[in-house]
């Protein structure tokens, strides 16, 4: 099994693809530290940036590789090893390499200019939502044998957590307006790991106390040592829901 | 040495396999023939468990082969279009193929991988390699570990007529060596003088599996391209 993970890590890291993401998180998290005086005012810009781009790189990449690896994955398949082995391999690989990334990309900077809990709390968060979206990317690959429908499904997949999740809230939010539907937000903010995400740093942030009552309801919610578990259970499962539903698939698949 | 009973297969309504059941050993040389579409590359995915068949069980020297592995170790398989990772070099996945079968050095098999000169590609990248660059090292793959049985899918589809003539000698004298070999092509000129038995595929049905001497005998023919020309002529194939 680690043999192919070294491989599939190896490969990676000699990928332009890998090297442009590290080289374009890097120019970011600095050039945004660099701009602000204020590190805090930094890690919202730079909490914007991750969130949008690092679902979208580790979903869209993971699939493109996956798809792309396709006949690589046959020539495995027809040694002896074991599927599950193989499956698993390939995500810690492609896991290991974009997380390698982003702690290149974003980890270090943080460090060097924001180290600090709220900093650390990104870190994490970009750390898990590669893992969670690169476990979605492993389901839908093994799910849709096309690669254009593949690829699309994949983006499709990020704009729905990136973009259209919020404005449903929204629409919901404004809808039930007149009901106190704060406790319903904090579940309804569980079914998108990029929401929790948000929301977790930005209650590290003083800027919470710009949310009003809401942001009380979740500055109780994720502020205790109960809710701050249940939310990392719930990023887990995000992580190996997807992954278990792959392994499971890929071990009937017909190649 | 292998086993295959009743086995069907069907992707959606399309049946690719319609109950297949052949018996194959070690010491012949098999040729898998058939019209584009009979299920020949579908027979070759199952025995490698690479296709999982909805019904019917395949067996490895008596073992049933669903949902293990090891057995694979037993067997060398040349792809029909063999990609590998485009960054990596051949020396590499080399590496790799030796790492993944763990055998020890000294039983290796590199009589085909000099005879084919890779020693001196070995840096290359494989996205950089052509065709026929790429069927030698997958050649040299399937040969390397020394396997029982031996399966080519197109083995000389896109190799020069040098290499290919290596790669039939190779063949030959694995042959003696009691192994299985199981040649799936569509150049009959090329099976003539390696092959014992013949299997003929049409629409997912086994048409019938006899010795190419007996093929010759029944056809009235000496070559096996006359041959299966004339079974493919008669419609319900009853010779």
């Amino acid at each position: 099994m680690n043999k192919i993970i070294r491989y599939v890590f190896v490969d990676l890291l000699r990928n332009r693809t890998i090297i442009f993401y590290t080289i374009l998180l890097l120019i970011l998290s600095i050039s945004v530290f660099s701009m602000e005086d204020n590190y805090e005012k930094g890690l919202v810009s730079l909490l914007n940036i991750v969130l949008f781009v690092v679902p979208l790189v580790s979903i869209v990449f993971s699939s493109i590789y996956l798809y792309n690896s396709a006949e690589f994955i046959n020539l495995l398949v027809s040694q002896p090893l074991k599927r599950e082995n193989i499956w698993l391999s390939i995500f810690v690989g492609l896991a290991g390499a974009l997380c390698l990334s982003f702690l290149i990309g974003v980890g270090i900077p943080t460090i060097i200019y924001a180290y600090s809990t709220s900093g650390l709390t990104l870190i994490g968060c970009g750390l898990l939502l590669t893992l969670i979206f690169v476990a979605i990317a492993m389901w839908t690959s093994v799910l849709i044998r096309d690669k254009a429908k593949g690829i699309g499904l994949a983006i499709l997949l990020w704009l729905y957590f990136g973009l259209l999740f919020d404005a449903l809230v929204l629409f919901m939010l404004f809808q039930f307006s007149d009901y106190p539907i704060e406790n319903i937000m904090v579940g309804l903010s569980m079914f998108n790991p990029i929401d929790i995400c948000r929301i977790l740093i930005l209650l590290q942030l003083d800027l919470s106390a710009m949310m009003g009552y809401t942001g009380a309801i979740f500055r109780e919610f994720f502020g205790n040592a109960l809710g701050m578990g249940i939310t990392l259970v719930v990023m887990f499962l995000w992580c190996i829901i997807p992954l278990w539903l792959s392994v499971r698939h890929f071990k009937k698949k017909d190649l | 040495m292998i086993n295959i009973q009743h086995i069907s297969k069907d992707f959606g309504k399309f049946k690719v396999l319609k109950d297949i059941t052949l018996s194959l050993d070690g010491g012949e040389c098999v040729a898998l023939i058939g019209p584009n579409g009979s299920g020949k590359t579908t027979l070759i995915k199952s025995i490698l468990g690479m296709v999982v068949p909805n019904a019917g069980i395949i067996q490895f020297e008596g073992q049933n082969i669903q949902h293990k592995y090891t057995y694979r170790n037993e067997i060398g398989y040349m792809p029909q279009v063999g990609q590998y990772p485009e960054n990596m070099t051949i020396g590499q996945v080399f590496d790799m193929m030796k790492d993944i079968r763990k055998m020890p050095d000294s039983q290796l098999d590199y009589e085909l991988y000099n005879s084919f000169d890779l020693p001196a590609l070995l840096g290359k990248r494989m996205g950089t390699l052509s065709g026929g660059t790429r069927q030698k090292v997958s050649a040299c793959l399937a040969f390397m570990f020394n396997p029982k049985a031996l399966i080519l899918d197109e083995p000389t589809a896109g190799l020069d007529p040098l290499s290919s003539e290596i790669l039939k000698a190779k063949i030959q004298k694995e042959m003696k060596q009691n192994k299985l070999i199981i040649i799936s092509s569509h150049v009959l000129s090329d099976l003539d003088d390696l092959v014992s038995q013949i299997i003929y595929l049409q629409d997912g049905k086994l048409i019938f599996h006899k010795s190419l001497n007996q093929l010759k005998q029944d056809t009235g023919t000496d070559k096996l391209s006359k041959a299966i020309a004339k079974v493919m002529a008669v419609p319900d194939h009853k010779i």
